[in-house]
């Protein structure tokens, strides 16, 4: 008995709760447009009463929208009015931080700020500060970082940007607008010597950083170049330590790929035994592919005797990816084995996978 | 459901007292582009207003001949080429000031053949992307230094036989997506070395079946687009397993609620940005033919979560035999030989 009686107050007392949250909104909304002292629409505030605001071109609007929208719908309607006289104000500028808070990715906006803060010869450490906030808030916006470069292009100070994208890559490692502004400073401002470091540190963090292992081969390639047998001796040795502790990590195989594919994988000694030790340890879909890699190459600067063997190891390798390691790109596995086979196989035997009756023998079928 | 998905299109361009449609002011030209493109393939392209549309193409087009996104916004060349893909999908090119337009993307060219977005800078190859687009289907890729284009272009190819935005830049999807488009359009397709990169971007794949844009990362249903197409123009989409694909896509597709979450088991999301709903849209109409798979296996009314950046779409008139995904005139859409010539 109790427990029903419980039951209906609680249900009651639901009901009550719900009915007073509803009403609680209503008066919030209402507190929210009226009260002067939260948020005033620029239709209201006195010192913008001698600007005609310019709605969307579309026209006014019938319908009675949410709070949130009015407030956009004001700050781009003053917005519009400013372009229109091309006003160029302390105002104006405030006014563009409102319209980039509602709408970042305004590229207009941005366009006019930059117009401003010229005009107005304003601080551009502080433009700075105020494109920190707006970064951290929004780290994949194209434009800000593009307004962020522009400045500090005209303050010629890159001083802060590596510390500060540090901070940006420590919340996304792989934030793509942070890499490329890193780039650009690097670049422009010849700040090489410590990003090597930097890079490695970022691996120490995660392996598989595919925008970290770009930047290792950015930087190298900008500085010491990878010609030098001691520093692609050295990079082996990198990629195969951090492949140990990693062995499925494509972007460790690409970069070594990567780095020695044009001087030819089979030319680098000692680097095929090394890999064929790690498959029995540290076998991947990407070591086999790479040992693939090697073989290709190696048919291309072998005697015909040699390339015998050579060739059924490729061909072994696409099978076990095909059929089984890696199988949801058989289809590229097969077409490796048939152009390898195309290309080296006429006076190869045929391989286990193609089993095929002597001609010469006709009606006898081996089974398989 | 088909249906369900034109009479959302069709009312977006109606719901101008929207929060969401103001949102997406600034990129508003993309997504009537996207929005028309669905319409188009769904058959329901009369259902848009025409001449609405092209009186505000025509109100966005600026002195300088640069289009803008939406009235009252600066030009750029995203939004040009949107503005020009629209013109294509209705045939009346002559609206616009044509010359204009081509002395625009002339003055964005760079001494090194790079492109600015705009007048303030910004280097990109997907504004390459879009200046030869603009051009090819203008008819006046004559008009810029192509040789040098295509060198800064080649310039961003990485060690792993992607492309990134600039010199140096990481290998990521969307941008080869547009350095192959380029390279296909400029007629250079065989100075990809198709193999090396067909095996990145079907590296693309996970055991899902779906897509990421770059080593390491997740996937997302907006992927299936630049990986495809990009695939597609050089020539190796049998590479991607198909099957796996098509159900990781359908999997994102939520029965209950509508819509497609960007992985499955993601929650489908009401996006702020209608248009990029919109975009999402697009993307996968125009892969599933690529998939082999008829568009009524679209379920969903709405979409959902996309972190992608506007403007790299196709254009594809039901008038004309240009391809959609290369653009080219020649392909006809049955297969991006890599070694023919561009139109």
């Amino acid at each position: 008995m109790s427990g029903l009686e419980e039951t209906s107050n609680d249900l009651l007392k639901v009901k009550r709760d719900q009915e007073l949250d509803a009403d609680a909104d209503e008066e919030l909304e209402d507190d929210f447009l009226v009260d002067s002292t939260r948020y005033l629409f620029y239709r209201e505030r006195k010192e913008w009463a001698d600007l005609e605001p310019v709605p969307q071109d579309d026209g006014p609007n019938p319908v009675v929208k949410i709070a949130y929208s009015e407030k956009f719908s004001d700050v781009f309607d003053y917005f519009r009015a400013l372009l229109k006289t091309d006003e160029r104000s302390e105002r104006a500028l405030a006014l563009t931080a409102e319209a980039i808070e509602l709408n970042a990715a305004n590229y207009t906006v941005w366009h006019y700020r930059r117009v401003l803060l010229q005009s107005l010869s304003k601080d551009l450490r502080e433009e700075m500060r105020y494109i920190t906030d707006i970064i951290e808030e929004q780290p994949k916006n194209y434009q800000v970082w593009h307004h962020r470069r522009m400045v500090v292009e005209w303050l010629n100070d890159p001083s802060k940007e590596l510390d500060f994208i540090a901070d940006i890559l420590s919340q996304d490692a792989k934030n793509y607008h942070a890499w490329q502004h890193r780039q650009w400073v690097i670049q422009e401002y010849k700040l090489w010597d410590n990003e090597l470091e930097f890079v490695e540190t970022l691996l120490e963090e995660d392996v598989r950083n595919n925008s970290a292992w770009n930047q290792r081969h950015f930087v190298i390639s900008q500085t010491t170049g990878f010609s030098d047998p001691v520093v692609v001796e050295r990079e082996i040795q990198y990629c195969l330590n951090q492949i140990k502790k990693a062995p499925h990590n494509e972007s460790a195989w690409n970069y070594l790929k990567g780095m020695l594919q044009d001087r030819g994988l089979s030319t680098q000694p000692g680097l095929l035994e090394r890999v064929q030790e790690l498959k029995e340890t540290h076998c991947s879909p990407y070591l086999l592919a790479f040992l693939f890699d090697c073989y290709e190459d190696a048919l291309e600067n072998s005697t015909e005797e040699e390339q015998k063997g050579t060739l059924e190891m490729a061909l072994e390798i696409c099978q076990l990816l095909a059929e089984e390691k890696d199988t949801i790109r058989r289809e590229y596995w097969r077409f490796l084995g048939r152009s390898l086979k195309k290309k080296y196989g006429n006076f190869v035997e045929p391989t286990a996978d193609a089993q095929e009756p002597p001609a010469s023998v006709p009606g006898h079928q081996e089974s398989s | 459901m088909l249906d369900k998905h034109a009479d959302y299109i069709a009312a977006y361009g109606s719901k101008k007292d929207d929060y969401e449609y103001t949102l997406s002011e600034y990129l508003r030209m993309s997504g009537i582009y996207w929005g028309l493109t669905v319409m188009d393939l769904m058959g329901h392209l009369p259902r848009m207003n025409r001449n609405e549309i092209i009186d505000f193409i025509k109100a966005c087009q600026h002195e300088c001949g640069g289009i803008s996104a939406s009235i009252g916004h600066d030009p750029h060349l995203l939004y040009t080429l949107s503005a020009v893909q629209i013109l294509c999908l209705y045939d009346s090119l002559e609206s616009i000031d044509v010359d204009k337009v081509v002395a625009y993307i002339v003055g964005l060219q760079q001494e090194d053949g790079s492109f600015a977005g705009d007048k303030w800078g910004e280097i990109d190859t997907r504004f390459s992307f879009c200046a030869v687009a603009t051009l090819a289907l203008l008819g006046k890729m004559d008009k810029i230094d192509v040789d040098k284009a295509v060198e800064f272009v080649l310039s961003c190819m990485n060690f792993d036989g992607g492309f990134g935005c600039r010199p140096g830049s990481e290998s990521h999807a969307g941008q080869i997506y547009c350095c192959t488009g380029f390279l296909s359009l400029t007629g250079q397709l065989h100075q990809v070395n198709a193999d090396l990169l067909g095996w990145w971007l079907c590296e693309r794949q996970l055991s899902s079946g779906g897509l990421n844009g770059r080593p390491e990362k997740l996937p997302d249903v907006c992927y299936s687009w630049w990986v495809l197409a990009s695939l597609k123009i050089i020539g190796r989409i049998d590479w991607i397993d198909k099957a796996k694909l098509r159900r990781f896509i359908l999997a994102c597709q939520d029965d209950e609620m509508g819509g497609f979450a960007d992985r499955p088991g993601d929650v489908v999301s009401c996006r702020d940005c209608i248009v990029d709903n919109i975009f999402l849209l697009c993307v996968i109409t125009v892969c599933l033919p690529l998939l082999l798979l008829p568009l009524r296996w679209i379920r969903s009314t709405h979409c959902s979560e996309s972190q992608v950046s506007p403007s790299w779409g196709t254009t594809r008139s039901s008038r004309s035999t240009r391809c959609c995904v290369c653009l080219r005139t020649s392909c006809r859409g049955t297969g991006c030989n890599p070694t023919s010539s561009a139109n």
